[in-house]
């Protein structure tokens, strides 16, 4: 593919709230994660919850978005500036010309899971005030960011659960290089909600402990919640060393709806396309941002492909046990996790992992190092076995 | 024609809509030839799925899969190769009722199986492990808007991979209380599969580009009910216009301001 600016970009976590908060987070290998408080929920596991979101107010002309999603997503886009750098955006290339494409995987379903608290008692009827269309529907998140910013080009909601918010890159890349628009707002937005808590609970996937990606006795997720948002355009003119998008990978497992193919089939496809997307061979690859979710199958799967495909070449690891999984997020938080790792020249550890799976033979990286990296790939999987690989670079 | 970098010829077509069961039914009632009747929306069981999903199949996956291989028979294309984008306006209703109704209950131990199908790309990752499609599979939402959002990433799709791709939108009906909140009434869906090259079994060209001007709607005051109030069958004016082997122009509803015109040009 032609090769994409990220000419601004922001993420916000359990770690903090944006860029400063995240690098010094990952630079001293802190987590977010603690013990779950979120609700009225009970159940054994640790979360990474954002603090502050409830307290955030939507404009008043958009009130009917509000709910905890939508809170999440306006913070998130009024942080590291990048509010301002969208509206510039618009100002060079007008309001059809930039296009919005996140990534959700339960959008603000809470609202409805609360809702369903609220029911009338004689009729069963949910209560007047549930929006159903501004706050549940997976494009609520989006159409809230182009009604923000006053925008009237393409929009669209990727949810493909946890590959959802890096396959947004992979689509907004491909109308900007047929010129359809001129730039466009990606990311991803997921908040904590009952579905997701209760559900993974139930597929007893979530560990009652920090997770603990790749490491031998890793025993399930910790779920967090998060917004990274990254600005794409053109890269002609971009300054040495501005972040780039330089390719792209998609694939499918074809095989279950929650458990991944066991060889990783899937991964390794997506990181093949990603690799021949950027024109680059794995030995291009400074650092390898992972799926690592800290389920035993996951990892194993995707270190099978990664060791297949990179030998132990690739210093990698997950940053999940900093941030949680944040799920539809995960995929552009990683992707700034990325982009930090290029401009400060930083190599995040694995923050909870203790003892690297001696089964899963790659170069996992327990601790924070600085290194000169030059360029990464982020892998993001998600249930349904949909697979996605991003590589990002750094401008000559 | 515009100069538009979106350009796909049709191979096939799958559709199913209340009254409608297939792509041949719906083109008789869009040409004249056949009055519509109106009726619940008959969704097949997907055959391509083992037994035991088969009977568990839910009625939004059983939309996509027929659809979806109905293009696919339509096109005589191998769905095994097939890269896939799934637009759809929601999730599967009736799922996401009884999770909710449950997590509003003193006993929040939700099933596993309720909850990896609550996700916007179920019926995706059926098709996924019913084809055993490894290509790229997108999964869209733009609410009211995806049908127009799919038919946007599929043409991309083709315009840069050169591989086709089959467009599967569809949607389902939430069940009360949700239904008052979102009054979808029934299943209903479209398929194309598009391609970047002309083979014998081409349908029509199609160029989409984005414009100002209004939505066409439909004369028949039936089918223009099932325009509005199916989000994927916004795409009715464009299969009157296949239907009629007419070349011309024709304004699909996506998301005001923008809306997306097709110029079609019959095989």
């Amino acid at each position: 593919m032609t090769p994409l600016l990220l000419s601004a970009f922001t993420a916000t976590s359990c770690l903090g709230r944006g860029l400063d908060a995240t690098r010094h987070a990952l630079r001293s290998s802190r987590s977010g994660l603690a013990p779950c408080a979120f609700e009225t929920v009970k159940l054994d596991t640790w979360v990474g919850e954002v603090a502050g979101v409830d307290d955030e107010k939507l404009p008043a002309a958009l009130a009917d978005y509000d709910c905890r999603n939508n809170r999440l997503t306006r913070m998130g886009l009024e942080t590291d500036g990048f509010g301002d750098r969208v509206r510039e955006a618009i100002a060079r290339h007008g309001k059809t010309r930039v296009g919005v494409f996140l990534g959700t995987s339960t959008a603000g379903i809470l609202q409805t899971e609360l809702a369903y608290r609220r029911r009338d008692p004689a009729t069963g009827a949910l209560p007047d005030d549930f929006n159903y269309r501004t706050t549940h529907n997976s494009f609520s998140l989006t159409e809230f960011t182009r009604a923000y910013f006053g925008l009237e080009g393409m929009a669209m909601t990727i949810s493909t659960a946890c590959s959802s918010s890096a396959k947004v890159f992979a689509a907004a890349a491909r109308q900007i290089e047929l010129g359809m628009i001129d730039a466009a707002i990606v990311g991803g937005v997921d908040t904590l909600c009952l579905t997701t808590l209760y559900g993974f609970a139930s597929l007893q996937l979530t560990s009652p402990q920090p997770c603990r990606p790749y490491d031998a006795a890793r025993d399930g997720i910790s779920i967090g919640e998060g917004a990274g948002f990254a600005l794409l355009e053109r890269v002609a003119g971009a300054a040495p060393g501005s972040v780039l998008l330089l390719g792209a990978g998609e694939s499918s497992d074809a095989y279950h709806m929650s458990s991944p193919h066991p060889q990783g089939l899937g991964a390794k496809l997506a990181m093949e396309a990603a690799l021949k997307s950027a024109g680059l061979a794995p030995d291009d690859i400074d650092y390898i941002n992972l799926h690592g979710t800290a389920t035993p199958a996951n990892d194993a799967a995707e270190g099978t492909a990664v060791a297949a495909l990179f030998g132990g070449r690739a210093p990698c690891s997950s940053t999940k046990g900093a941030t949680g999984h944040t799920l539809g997020a995960a995929g552009a938080i990683e992707a700034v996790i990325c982009a930090l790792a290029l401009t400060d020249g930083l190599l995040p550890g694995s923050p909870g992992t203790a003892t690297p799976d001696p089964a899963i033979p790659v170069q996992y990286l327990l601790e924070s190092r600085s290194s000169r990296v030059r360029r990464v790939l982020s892998n993001s999987f998600g249930f349904g076995g949909s697979n996605c690989s991003l590589v990002f670079g750094v401008a000559a | 024609m515009n100069a538009s970098p979106l350009n796909a010829w049709i191979e096939g077509i799958g559709f199913l809509a209340p009254g409608l069961p297939d792509w041949p039914a719906a083109r008789a009632v869009l040409r004249g030839e056949q009055a519509y009747a109106a009726a619940p929306s008959v969704l097949p069981a997907p055959a391509l799925l083992p037994p035991a999903e088969r009977r568990r199949a839910s009625r939004v996956v059983k939309t996509a899969l027929a659809i979806g291989l109905e293009a696919v028979a339509h096109a005589g294309a191998d769905a095994a190769t097939l890269a896939t984008v799934f637009a759809a306006s929601g999730a599967d209703g009736h799922n996401c009722h009884a999770l909710c109704e449950q997590l509003a209950s003193d006993d929040r131990q939700i099933s596993p199986t309720r909850f990896h199908n609550s996700v916007h790309n179920a019926a995706a990752g059926y098709w996924g492990i019913a084809t055993g499609s490894m290509a790229p599979c997108q999964v869209l939402c733009a609410c009211d808007a995806s049908f127009g959002a799919g038919l946007l990433d599929a043409l991309a799709q083709v315009a840069l991979a050169r591989t086709p791709v089959l467009l599967i939108a569809y949607d389902s009906e939430y069940p009360e209380p949700l239904h008052a909140k979102r009054d979808t009434p029934d299943c209903g869906g479209v398929a194309l599969l598009l391609s970047a090259a002309r083979s014998e079994r081409a349908l029509a060209a199609i160029r989409v580009s984005p414009t100002a001007d209004v939505a066409a709607q439909l004369a028949d005051p039936e089918l223009e009910v099932l325009r509005t109030s199916i989000p994927a069958l916004r795409v009715l004016p464009l299969l009157k216009r296949l239907a009629s082997g007419e070349r011309g122009r024709v304004c699909l509803d996506y998301l005001a301001p923008m809306q997306l015109v097709a110029d079609v040009e019959p095989c």
